[in-house]
């Protein structure tokens, strides 16, 4: 399955008209999420600032996943050799930086009212900070080799060796004592969020993950498209000095 | 393989005092930092010894950084690595031995010179057995962290400062391993927990290291 869709003229054949419906799927999420976000209630503690928690959150989620994904992308394009991995994964960077940054950005506003601080350095930020360090590591190094092949090789055994970071993060609340609070979604006796929060969170927890779909695909069609455009000039010039 | 592992070995050693550089430079560099230290803090010594431990570590792995650009590029620049690899040795075993010859001839020394530093800054004297030990451990895998990155920038042109964006997050936990294994023991904490998780940290990167910068000259040098 994974080597016939690694034909990346198939892979846009497929996807590419899927395309603008994951878009408008991730819109309509957005507006329902964002919808539920605001009619949901306060928490009694916190009041309207538990909002934040909607975005901060499914953007947290979002900044592991997408590394996950890039360090799979990276060993399916180091193993099998499949370019369209090594694009799936170098187009895969950019927005899981940006989602790193957001939840970062979210939960410095967020802690400012709740914690007192801007910033805290517990083990939870002090990690995922490290997971954006990696993803403009990662972006740098591709940025730094000329040579497409040799930059996705190099860039795969990088993000590889990131990796670890990802159950350092997950785990960090366990570890060390934490402003943050342990896992609440995902636990072996169900979560213990009140649904009035675990409803809106879910929701835009999706619209956030096809929001990276949309993006995702956009950027590897973007990509191939450079690609295909780079071959074609370099056997035009080529035929032109051969005349 | 022995005999040979030994002679490249002895080759890197040997280019890395010759051709001046390395160690005089990161030597160099580590006593200048140091120097700054109280000179952009202040001299209370009250200060200084508090951050004494925290500092030390860290200006040791800036150190660590500065000839790592130097580790691999000659030998791939002038096709050294061509002839290697039709040799006996594995490129795993070439890496390994390469961070090994940067451990011992750059890495070593910043960790001999790591007590005196501590104790400028206000540290005990007790602590400088210590604290050797901790920073021959956390050298090590600096060097051996050191090469993934030098491997992974090869030919990129960018060298130094990919490297140390590359490489520096993963000298995070052993600077924290280091510095609290000394804060621990400047304040009487058992220091057991720290010590163990450096030479943890240590040992895995000996593992894991050299396969990471095999296949990243490997990919270099097709």
């Amino acid at each position: 399955m994974i080597s016939w869709l690694a034909n990346p003229e198939r892979f846009s054949r497929i996807f590419t008209p899927i395309r603008p419906y994951v878009g408008v799927a991730a819109a309509l999420m957005f507006m329902w999420g964002l919808y539920l976000c605001f009619a949901s209630p306060e928490d009694y503690q916190q009041g309207d600032t538990v909002r934040i928690m909607y975005m901060h959150v499914p953007a947290a989620w979002m900044a592991m996943a997408v590394y996950l994904i890039m360090g799979i992308a990276s060993f399916f394009g180091l193993i099998w050799r499949h370019s369209l991995a090594d694009v799936a994964a170098k187009a895969a960077a950019p927005i899981g930086a940006a989602f790193t940054a957001l939840s970062l950005l979210t939960g410095s506003l967020w802690g400012r009212p709740m914690w007192g601080t801007w910033w805290e350095w517990d083990g939870r930020m002090t990690s995922v900070l490290v997971l954006f360090l990696f993803y403009i590591g990662y972006m740098a190094l591709h940025a730094a080799i000329e040579d497409e092949t040799r930059a996705a090789k190099s860039t795969a055994i990088l993000a590889m060796i990131g990796l670890v970071n990802l159950p350092v993060i997950k785990f960090s609340v366990d570890w060390w004592n934490t402003l943050h609070q342990g896992a609440s979604v995902v636990r072996a006796d169900g979560p213990s969020i009140a649904p009035d929060m675990l409803w809106p969170l879910l929701v835009m927890a999706l619209a956030f993950k096809l929001l990276f779909v949309w993006l995702w695909l956009l950027r590897i069609d973007t990509e191939l498209m450079a690609r295909r455009y780079r071959a074609l000039r370099a056997r035009l010039s080529f035929a032109e000095e051969g005349n | 393989m022995l005999k040979a592992s030994l002679a490249l070995l002895k080759r890197d050693i040997g280019l890395s005092w010759s051709r001046g550089g390395g160690p005089i430079l990161a030597v160099g560099f580590y006593l200048t930092l140091m120097a700054m230290i109280p000179l952009s803090l202040g001299p209370e010594t009250q200060v200084l010894a508090r951050v004494a431990p925290g500092l030390t570590w860290l200006s040791l792995a800036l150190a660590s950084l500065l000839s790592l650009e130097r580790l691999f590029e000659r030998d791939y620049e002038d096709g050294l690595f061509d002839i290697l690899r039709g040799g006996k040795l594995p490129l795993e075993a070439i890496a390994l031995i390469k961070c090994l010859a940067q451990w011992i001839g750059t890495g070593l020394i910043l960790a001999l010179l790591t007590p005196m530093v501590m104790i400028i800054l206000g540290a005990p004297v007790e602590a400088a057995g210590l604290s050797l030990v901790a920073a021959v451990l956390g050298s090590l895998s600096f060097a051996l962290i050191g090469g993934v990155g030098a491997s992974l920038s090869l030919g990129s042109r960018k060298g130094g400062v990919l490297i140390a964006l590359l490489v520096l997050p993963f000298y995070v936990p052993p600077v924290i391993f280091g510095a609290g294994l000394m804060q621990a023991y400047l304040t009487g904490a058992p220091i057991t927990q720290a010590l163990g998780l450096l030479g943890a940290y240590s040992l895995f990167a000996l593992a894991l290291c050299p396969i990471a910068t095999g296949a990243a000259l490997r990919s270099a040098l097709n």
